[in-house]
């Protein structure tokens, strides 16, 4: 082959070869694992953050931020962990899952696929600058409403929208390439309806990506213009309206958040089949509520804006669509709960985290549910129970979900089989961690305590010193989770090719570790799971 | 078609995604220092953005030839199997989504300045109070020729300079499916004469363009700083405008690949997606026409 003469790399320095390696790859694996290490290095930064706003929120009074200082933390926890680490942590596992799991070389586009990633660490390096420049770094919190950004935003600003626009560059094209990937490249007999549920969930996360992405390159555009080039559209003196920043930004804004769960559904349901030793119950089901979801997730945007000033019987259509998306979920979370039912079940790490994620998870929607009501909306708006809502459904959800994925799948990736009894302590000290920090928060914020604000009146004073003792725990506890990493990809007892007794698809086929390049010939499908091999870690 | 291709061709490791990441970054940190620099809000401290800027363009223009080249490079030795083919198919189609929902964005807020902002600012809905207490002499009117704020303009008339530029855009979606069938037939003189003519049209067009917005400046008071009608009206035309120019550039470089004979009647599917997008920018300039000078 033409191709091979390619191949022939003249002898490089060790340092050149690992630059090369990395900076050139076309390997979705590699790519993959890019996408994971950046994701896992922006959370501790974020984390970091949150560590600095918990401290403050310590006690009443201020002590350690000032107020200034404080509102860049916020802000800048919420940027990074929402765009930084639970999107490429997602686009991390999809790399190195959906080819494994559909029977592809590789993703459709490899080349695409490297630009994608490298454009992240630069975008991140440029948001990260704004914390170093003269008037700090975004303080507008990280829904950026105007005219905080666009009036009163800092000079960095400008810095952050550039940011954003190279993100959205990344999460598009990526995005294209997971769509195209998922269409084109199945091995031949894998029709849509017998795709794994992982695949499913992202392919319609990357539709929404694809819809909402460059709507978020419109509004950001609209800041810049209003702030340097005299547009109107968000000063209501020249006929435009700041209330419209929040249409147009929720518009991408809602859809976002599914695009950081619809995987982490599609995680759990690959993970509680296996260690229920069962089919997962209602396949279709579970597929037309990732879809409805997906289709209701552009009509409730209003549902962030009901005190901001909409006519009556709009706050009521958006109620009223918001609460419909209950019943999707309800189907999901009903279907894993009948999974399990009669189930053959053991709990290892990848279950435990699974089952904290459907738990949890539905604490959070609950709570999304109460916020979706327009009268008790006036009460919970901007108050801490947002905050308490919004990180059930993203620690919980979407970050246990990563972890449940990382070890689920890390057997298959480093052929190192990772400590259990580490990782059981790893489970439980985090679910206990995160209860710790975010459940009282339901309380403070019933009680009224406004989110976003550096001082808090004496009486929420027990339940944030609580949780700023659940958040110091669940910080280190992360540590933790990066030490069996590390300890994993050193060494461990060897995985076998199938690694979990119960797992089904085509990526337990492959011997672990993964060798380079897979499927360069379409495998049969449905695969032939090896019945004998397996090294479930009860036996 | 090489018979020792493989079943999907997978690039080995390339130096372009780097280049073309580390091109963007420069692009970026240049854009956001010279728009910075450029304006009174900061001080201007020496014009480094600038620059930085056009360096980071002139890398990415250098990463898309230096990309594009390998990749004409692989089609022509037919690494290209049926499921490259179709992979660059849904690819473009998914791009040109993206493209629509960026355009999306700003169709949304012209339409929300149109049915929201301005009637609630003159007191509609439930605002009689806002507009009593915060503009009592403003009056709702679309084209928006008196902002809250005093602003005054005069709207841009359809059916002059806009109305032709809609007949060179649509001709010149028919010139360049002319040139594509002639492509399809193999009949090259046809093909340079009709591209040829798109790329002309195209340019036209753009010409024209800048004609209409001097006269918007400098004898309609129109700007960017004319209320929300100027801005939806120049965001609107401009990035619709940005995506013409694009358009022509690739035609000129789909004409230059004619020329080199890079295509068969088969084999050519780096042409039809610069069709595809230029379909779709005539379709969103019939949007345009429509909602940002006629109604």
């Amino acid at each position: 082959m033409v191709a091979q003469a390619e191949d022939v790399i003249p002898q490089r320095s060790p340092l050149m070869a690992f630059m090369a390696r990395w900076l050139l790859t076309t390997n979705h694996k590699e790519i993959g694992t890019l996408y994971l290490w950046l994701s896992f290095t922006l959370f501790f930064i974020g984390g970091a953050m949150a560590m600095v706003i918990r401290l403050e929120l310590f006690q009443p009074g201020i002590q350690f931020a000032e107020p200034l200082f404080y509102n860049q933390m916020v802000t800048m926890h919420g940027l990074i962990m929402v765009f930084g680490v639970v999107m490429p942590g997602f686009v991390g596992l999809a790399n190195w899952q959906i080819p494994l799991m559909i029977g592809a070389p590789d993703m459709a586009m490899p080349r695409l696929n490297n630009f994608s990633f490298w454009i992240l660490p630069f975008a991140f390096t440029l948001l990260l600058s704004s914390l170093f420049m003269e008037g700090g770094a975004p303080n507008f919190g990280w829904t950026f409403y105007a005219p905080l950004s666009t009036t009163y935003g800092p000079p960095s600003t400008d810095f952050f929208i550039i940011g954003v626009h190279m993100m959205g560059i990344s999460s598009v094209l990526g995005a294209i390439n997971v769509i195209v990937t998922i269409f084109n490249l199945r091995t031949p007999g894998m029709t849509l309806m017998k795709m794994p549920l992982f695949v499913w969930t992202w392919l319609i996360t990357a539709f929404l990506l694809i819809m909402v992405m460059p709507v978020l390159a419109g509004v950001v555009t609209m800041m810049l213009t209003d702030r340097h080039f005299d547009t109107s559209f968000f000063s209501a003196a020249g006929g435009g309206d700041p209330l419209m920043f929040q249409h147009v930004f929720w518009f991408f804004g809602h859809p976002e958040v599914y695009i950081l769960i619809l995987p982490g559904f599609g995680i759990a349901s690959q993970i509680i089949p296996t260690f229920a030793r069962k089919r997962l119950f209602g396949y279709h089901s579970m597929v037309f509520a990732s879809a409805a979801i997906a289709f209701l997730s552009f009509i409730v945007w209003g549902h962030h804006m009901f005190t901001a000033g909409m006519p009556v019987w709009v706050e009521l259509s958006f109620m009223y669509a918001t609460m419909l998306i209950a019943v999707p979920t309800g189907v999901k979370v009903f279907n894993w709960v009948a999974t399990m039912w009669r189930g053959s079940m053991t709990f290892e790490t990848p279950m435990l985290f699974a089952l904290g994620f459907v738990i949890l998870f539905t604490i959070g929607g609950f709570s999304g549910l109460m916020l979706a009501l327009v009268p008790a909306d006036f009460q919970y708006h901007d108050t801490f129970f947002v905050v308490a809502h919004f990180h059930y459904v993203l620690y919980p959800g979407a970050i246990f979900g990563t972890m449940a994925a990382v070890y689920y799948w890390i057997p298959k990736w480093t052929g190192n089989m990772y400590d259990e009894r580490l990782g059981k302590i790893h489970f439980w000290t985090a679910v206990i961690a995160v209860n710790l920090t975010f459940f009282p928060m339901h309380f403070t914020g019933l009680a009224g305590m406004p989110r976003r604000i550096v001082d808090y009146s004496l009486q929420f004073a027990d339940f944030n010193m609580v949780s700023s003792v659940g958040a110091a725990l669940l910080g280190m506890t992360q540590v933790l989770f990066l030490y069996i990493v590390i300890k994993t990809i050193r060494g461990g007892a060897k995985a076998s090719t199938r690694v979990w007794e119960g797992a089904d698809g085509l990526e337990w086929t492959v011997p672990s570790p993964a060798p380079h390049h897979t499927f360069e010939t379409p495998p049969a499908f449905p695969p032939i799971m090896d019945e004998n091999e397996s090294t479930s870690l009860n036996e | 078609m090489n018979e020792a291709a493989p079943r999907y061709y997978v690039p080995h490791s390339s130096p372009w995604p780097i280049i073309g990441s580390t091109a963007l970054f420069v692009t970026a940190f240049g854009a956001a220092s010279f728009i910075h620099q450029s304006t009174e809000k900061v001080a201007a401290e020496g014009s480094f953005g600038q620059p930085i800027f056009f360096t980071g363009l002139a890398l990415i223009a250098f990463m898309m030839f230096g990309w594009f080249s390998i990749v004409i490079k692989e089609s022509i030795r037919g690494m290209n199997s049926g499921l490259l083919d179709r992979t660059y198919r849904m690819g473009m189609a998914w791009f040109i989504l993206s493209e629509v929902m960026f355009f999306g964005a700003f169709f949304g807020a012209l339409f929300y300045a149109r049915i929201v902002s301005v009637p609630w600012l003159a007191g509609a809905s439930n605002n009689l109070e806002t507009h009593v207490l915060l503009w009592p002499d403003f009056a709702d009117t679309w084209p928006l020729f008196m902002t809250p704020g005093g602003d005054a303009t005069e709207a841009m008339e359809a059916w002059g300079l806009p109305f032709i530029n809609t007949v060179i855009l649509v001709s010149s979606s028919l010139t360049v499916t002319f040139a594509h069938w002639a492509l399809r037939k193999n009949s090259r003189l046809p093909l340079v004469i009709w591209l040829a003519t798109t790329v002309v049209l195209g340019a036209t067009f753009l010409a024209l363009q800048v004609v209409e917005y001097i006269h918007a400046y400098t004898e309609l008071g129109l700007s960017m700083g004319a209320g929300i009608y100027g801005s939806t009206f120049f965001m609107l035309t401009g990035f619709h405008g940005a995506h013409v120019t694009m358009g022509t550039i690739m035609l000129t470089v789909m004409l230059l690949r004619c020329l080199s004979g890079h295509f068969s009647s088969e084999n050519h599917f780096a042409f039809e997606a610069v069709t595809w997008y230029w379909h779709f920018v005539d379709v969103v300039w019939l949007f345009l026409f429509t909602f940002v000078y006629w109604f």
